[in-house]
């Protein structure tokens, strides 16, 4: 008797059916009896409830009901004007949603947009300047973090770089990728004196802190990291700007080594910046590189390691003997690094000892290259040997100095 | 959050930013249906809120009402300037000029509702609407009863179809009091 339609709700009390027509049934027993039509000739399928009619109008005016239940609301609605009036409403709601997805927001609008506001009314507390590049880098990857669906979040990644003397990578996925970001911020937060989100026995190496996350099996590795990586990016940004002067100094340990605050910052933002891009790569999404103003200063903290990177190759035997050692403080033999395109520069690179200073006068080799490039270099993505770059002068020292941009690279 | 601005802390700026942009934008956008003026409006309004930090009364709703609702009359306020004049020029009439306020008003407003909607009643259009899920497939993708299916499809329509109502009543948002 129970035809395929009759999900009949009961029960239908007055209020539920103003203006019932006569052929809309009294109460009945619920039933959700969705079994296939007799297969002898039936009578026509019952009409449904006005209760069940209506709360089928949403699905009605979307065009996500079976072909019978819409003919049988639309029967209703001859009949039933509080249904035929609300049934309009819906369906005319049903217009106002739009399958153009917005647009992405132009990822420099943000520092337009600052920097107008700013210029309107001058900062009682300001970002410092150093802070600018990670407060831009890490806000241009949380965009894209948004704009990507649950899955992307696990799709994989292979995080490449250069260990000294070749190139290595390991595998993870878009989120386990932010999880190494927020661990190794974790460095800078607990030099500030904010919560290390690696614990308070977490080792300083930022590969080991790395690895103890991604093998420790509590944390499953989901879009969940967003929020607290967003948070502490927020606060480190938040603490640095009320941190008094000489903050810029404070020394943050990375275990073998340590930078004082303003280049860890600049480090942290150049490491955003290149795992944004592995992202972005991942998932097939579109990533610009940083403003030439914050490329300018990633690529200067490169140009001051590198004369302390090559004195460490030479203590490994990875790079040639020093020539010519000079007093601390003196100028003395140099690679002329000129860097083309946005944030470029010139920079004059000391070559034998990391005490020595650069100088254009004492220059005996060149190398010029683009300044994504060469970030692309010490992001350890390009191997040092297939650098394309200008070279001019001693080749030893290009080499030397080639490798030494690369091996700045780590996990 | 309004503290912070009122300290004048640039950082707070950058969250307030991160939090709403997506938002203005959006709206801008919908209203104007140009990426540049959207750009501009965007521009507008977080100079504004910066500025005037104090401008917000906390009483009259959450930040992102308020946010939304400055961003609302900003882009309208664009809207009829630009086609006042193109109207000038080619003669358009004030009808004209005010059907298309209308519409775009909307349009904007319904966004909003979509975006501010309980994220269940979301997830249910969304499912019905951009991937032509039957109420019965919703339901399924969803985990819920049918019956709960179609109670979040018709409510969510109720909630968007207020869009229509709220403008048609003329209670357009208060402007931010100040223009450029």
């Amino acid at each position: 008797m129970n035809g395929p339609l009759d999900g009949g709700r009961g029960p239908g009390g007055p209020e539920d059916m103003p203006g019932a027509a006569p052929r809309i049934p009294g109460p009945r027993a619920a039933g959700d009896d969705l079994s296939p039509p007799d297969v002898l000739p039936s009578p026509p399928p019952e009409p449904l409830a006005h209760g069940v009619l209506k709360s089928l109008l949403g699905a009605w005016a979307l065009a996500a009901c079976s072909t019978e239940e819409t003919a049988a609301v639309e029967e209703h609605l001859t009949g039933c004007a509080p249904c035929a009036e609300e049934a309009l409403r819906l369906r005319d709601a049903v217009g106002l949603l739009h399958t153009d997805r917005d647009l992405d927001l132009d990822p420099l609008l943000r520092s337009r947009v600052l920097e107008n506001c700013l210029g309107r009314r001058p900062p009682r507390i300001p970002v410092p300047a150093w802070a600018g590049a990670y407060d831009a880098e890490t806000a241009r990857l949380d965009a894209l973090l948004r704009d990507i669906g649950d899955s992307e979040w696990h799709a994989p990644v292979r995080l490449k770089w250069f260990d000294g003397e070749a190139k290595v990578s390991r595998r993870t996925t878009v989120a386990g990728v932010i999880g190494h970001l927020m661990s190794v911020d974790g460095l800078v937060a607990s030099a500030l004196g904010l919560g290390d989100p690696a614990g308070p026995d977490a080792p300083a190496s930022p590969a080991e802190r790395t690895e103890r996350l991604w093998s420790s099996g509590e944390r499953p590795a989901t879009r969940s990291v967003r929020v607290p990586w967003r948070e502490q990016g927020h606060a480190l940004v938040r603490t640095v700007s009320f941190a008094g002067l000489g903050v810029e100094q404070l020394s943050v340990s990375y275990g073998d080594f340590a930078l004082p605050l303003q280049d860890a910052m600049l480090d942290r933002a150049f490491e955003c910046w290149v795992h944004a891009d592995d992202i972005a790569a991942a998932v097939d999404y579109p990533y610009e590189p940083p403003a030439g103003a914050h490329l300018h200063r990633m690529i200067d903290l490169a140009a001051r390691l590198l004369p302390a990177a090559l004195a460490a190759r030479r203590r490994a035997g990875l790079a040639g003997p020093a020539r010519h050692l000079v007093t601390a403080g003196s100028p003395g033999r140099s690679l002329h690094l000129e860097v083309e395109g946005a944030g470029g520069g010139h920079w004059y690179i000391a070559l034998d000892s990391p005490a020595a200073v650069g100088d254009p006068e004492r220059t005996v080799a060149q190398i010029a290259l683009d300044g994504v490039e060469f970030c692309q270099l010490v992001a350890g993505h390009v191997p040092p040997a297939d650098a394309a770059a200008g070279q001019d002068g001693d080749r030893e020292a290009v080499r030397d100095v080639l490798f030494a941009a690369a091996s700045l690279s780590r996990l | 959050m309004q503290q912070r601005l009122a300290r004048g802390e640039a950082a707070a700026l950058g969250e307030l930013y991160d939090r709403f942009a997506s938002l203005v934008h959006s709206q801008a956008h919908r209203v104007l249906d140009d990426d540049a003026a959207a750009d501009q409006v965007t521009r507008e309004v977080f100079g504004y809120v910066w500025e005037n930090p104090d401008a917000y009364d906390p009483k009259q709703g959450s930040m992102r009402s308020w946010v939304a609702r400055l961003t609302h009359s900003q882009a309208v306020h664009r809207l009829r300037e630009h086609e006042r004049a193109a109207a000038a020029e080619s003669g358009g009439s004030a009808e004209d000029l005010e059907q298309k306020v209308r519409r775009a008003s909307v349009a904007a407003r319904a966004d909003y509702i979509v975006t501010s909607m309980p994220a269940p009643l979301r997830a249910a259009l969304e499912l019905a609407y951009f991937q032509r899920r039957d109420y019965r497939q919703t339901a399924a993708d969803l985990g819920v009863t049918e019956d709960e299916a179609r109670r979040r499809l018709r409510l969510g329509l109720q909630l968007l179809a207020t869009a229509n109502t709220r403008v048609r009543d003329g209670s357009s948002p208060p402007g931010p009091g100040r223009r450029r």
